[in-house]
């Protein structure tokens, strides 16, 4: 997929998209959209519901068929996903999840490894029905991390949990990024979500991004610190929303 | 008002006194002590003992007695259920006040589903049934020719194993099942495969199977005679015509039902064409393969037991048949029995694996 051959090389971007088009018959939902992502970086995707963030994510993810669309997607060759469901096989035990797909010699090893990693050590043999909504995201977190992605598309996966299990997934998902660095763009509606995780926020409004926030933040990034408050109340406006409308977050 | 409160907070059977207050008012203005009952029942004042003053101001008859001490229970129901002397404004009564008036409340509530299993309930109707064919038979009431008693069957069945037709008769019929099931089985998973797992294989095999499924396999009877003879072919294909539309149906229903986002998620996990059938589509679609076998089996026996009956030489319906030109209603008992078992028997052996092969799913049934 690579337009470079060498993709590898230091300079060059993990995800670079150029003038995307894609629509749903009459209805244009990606107009024109430019985006590129450097190697290891946490971008987070902001948008109202109907913006066109999921057809995005999907179309990086090689994922829409019958959408109608032009232009360039230039992806590295290990991709993973996320969805907002777990999306794990009912009928296949925790670790068979985690490898589903997987060929590698020490595949085994490398999936206990990352089940470790997110906390779920000795779960491996459990089926998903008897874990929590939590843990079976981290599960889901761990099938994709067991590949080594270049780069990691998540769509609103803590969507679906409550906030406390949520707040302890943000600090999951920022470790195992440190840890492992790849390129990460996460889709969401929570503002909130997005300055406590990335490091650089767009906006896609209209079918393209429409404006950009760099998340310059060190340490704790909590709603309470200053620059957190200013950075908010900047994508919010950009967003088109009010501080007073925004009462949950969204 | 505190009544009000408690009914709020959790006690939603405190309308039931609430409602029945209004035939007893009126039963009351009917009878003699009309203003001490109405005055305690409006006025929500302390508790009186009203029941005590009305006896005492009037003897009544038996049914206002009655009347006065529902009154009573009543009574007793709503003040233990709400203190009515509360002054509004004093602290709501708390959760644990409300939960135990619900506690007080529980035995006017009729209880709506079915309550707890009987112990052994399983086979109570079916001992009921031995019981009275039993009782029928020693009576008299049953007559041999009508149905021979349960002991005649039982000897008969010893007669039967002694010289040596109940094993015939059975290994031939129970080959016949085996054939039929395991031959019906695998073509109607094969055709559900095909036509599940690819659109130009349902357009050409769904339909077809749609009509045969209309067709009662048995209806086909004649023409497979005329076609096969009378000999074995005619009986398996008879079997596996009945066998195969139930493993089609419910493999093909299982298939279509397993959400597509599955294929999604083989799709980035790059799953190859053989393994996202291997761990994705049939494992999905082996619970409704396994409700199909369920319905298999029974429809084999059924198939089983017409061929049986009709142009045949051997077998357990054979056996019967050739009973019943005899009037030997005890053999045709102990092919009836025979059936019933291994009916039985084999639906059980499904449920088994089934509830090995789907232990990954937590069902109510458990």
């Amino acid at each position: 997929m690579a337009t470079h051959p060498g993709g590898l090389t230091v300079d060059a971007p993990a995800v670079r998209i150029r003038d995307l088009d894609r629509s749903f018959g009459e209805h244009r939902v990606l107009d024109g959209l430019n985006l590129t992502l450097h190697k290891g970086e946490f971008v987070a995707l902001l948008g109202r519901s109907g913006s066109g963030k999921s057809t995005l994510l999907r179309a990086l993810a090689g994922l829409d068929y019958d959408v109608h669309g032009t232009g360039e997607i230039n992806v590295p060759g290990k991709v993973s996903v996320v969805f907002q469901d777990s999306r794990l096989l009912p009928w296949q035990r925790i670790l068979d999840n985690v490898l589903l797909g997987l060929k590698a010699p020490d595949a085994r090893r490398r999936g206990l490894a990352a089940l470790a990693e997110v906390g779920l050590a000795g779960r491996e043999r459990a089926w998903p029905n008897e874990l929590s909504g939590g843990e079976q995201q981290r599960v889901a977190l761990a099938r994709s991390l067991v590949r080594e992605p270049e780069l990691l598309l998540a769509d609103e996966p803590f969507g679906a949990l409550d906030a406390l299990t949520r707040r302890r997934m943000h600090g999951l998902l920022r470790e195992l990024y440190r840890r492992h660095r790849p390129a990460v763009l996460l889709v969401t509606h929570d503002v909130d979500e997005a300055i406590a995780l990335a490091d650089r926020v767009l906006i896609l409004h209209k079918g393209h991004i429409a404006a950009e926030q760099a998340v310059d933040l060190d340490g704790e990034r909590g709603p309470g610190d200053r620059d957190f408050a200013r950075i908010r109340a900047r994508l919010l406006a950009a967003l088109g929303v009010g501080a007073d409308d925004d009462k949950d977050g969204t | 008002m505190t009544a009000n409160v408690t009914r709020a907070v959790g006690a939603p059977t405190v309308s039931g006194p609430v409602v029945t207050e209004d035939p007893v008012h009126q039963d009351a203005g009917a009878s003699p002590g009309v203003g001490v009952v109405q005055g305690t029942a409006t006025a929500l004042g302390p508790p009186v003992p009203p029941s005590t003053a009305d006896r005492s101001a009037s003897p009544g008859t038996a049914g206002e007695r009655e009347n006065r001490s529902l009154w009573t229970t009543l009574r007793l129901w709503t003040t233990r259920a709400a203190p009515r002397d509360r002054v509004p404004g004093a602290p709501s009564p708390s959760r644990l006040a409300a939960r135990t008036d619900r506690k007080a409340f529980k035995p006017r509530r009729p209880r709506l589903g079915p309550g707890r299993r009987i112990p052994g309930g399983a086979l109570l109707g079916p001992f009921l049934l031995l019981a009275a064919w039993a009782a029928g038979s020693a009576t008299g009431v049953l007559d041999p020719r009508v149905l021979s008693a349960p002991w005649t069957v039982v000897t008969t069945v010893g007669d039967l194993i002694a010289n040596g037709r109940l094993q015939d008769n059975l290994a031939t019929s129970a080959e016949r099942f085996a054939y039929g099931l395991v031959l019906g089985v695998a073509i109607g998973t094969v055709l559900a495969l095909v036509s599940g797992l690819s659109r130009w294989g349902e357009a050409v095999l769904d339909g077809p199977i749609q009509i045969k499924r209309a067709v009662p396999s048995l209806a086909l009877l004649p023409l497979l005679i005329l076609w096969l003879g009378i000999g074995e072919g005619m009986k398996i294909t008879t079997i596996v015509l009945g066998v195969l539309i139930p493993v089609y149906i419910h493999t093909h229903n299982g298939l279509r039902g397993i959400d597509s986002r599955y294929a999604e998620l083989a799709e980035t996990v790059d799953l190859g064409h053989a393994a996202f059938i291997r761990r994705v589509i049939l494992p999905g679609a082996l619970p409704g393969f396994l409700l199909g076998l369920r319905f298999a089996v029974t429809s084999a026996w059924l198939s089983l037991v017409v061929v049986e009956q009709i142009n045949s030489t051997s077998g357990i319906g054979y056996m019967m048949e050739l009973a019943r030109t005899y009037g030997q209603t005890d053999v045709i008992v102990v092919g009836l029995v025979l059936y019933g078992v291994l009916g039985l028997l084999s639906d059980g052996a499904v449920r088994l694996v089934q509830r090995r092969a789907l232990s990954w799913r937590r069902t109510l049934a458990g």
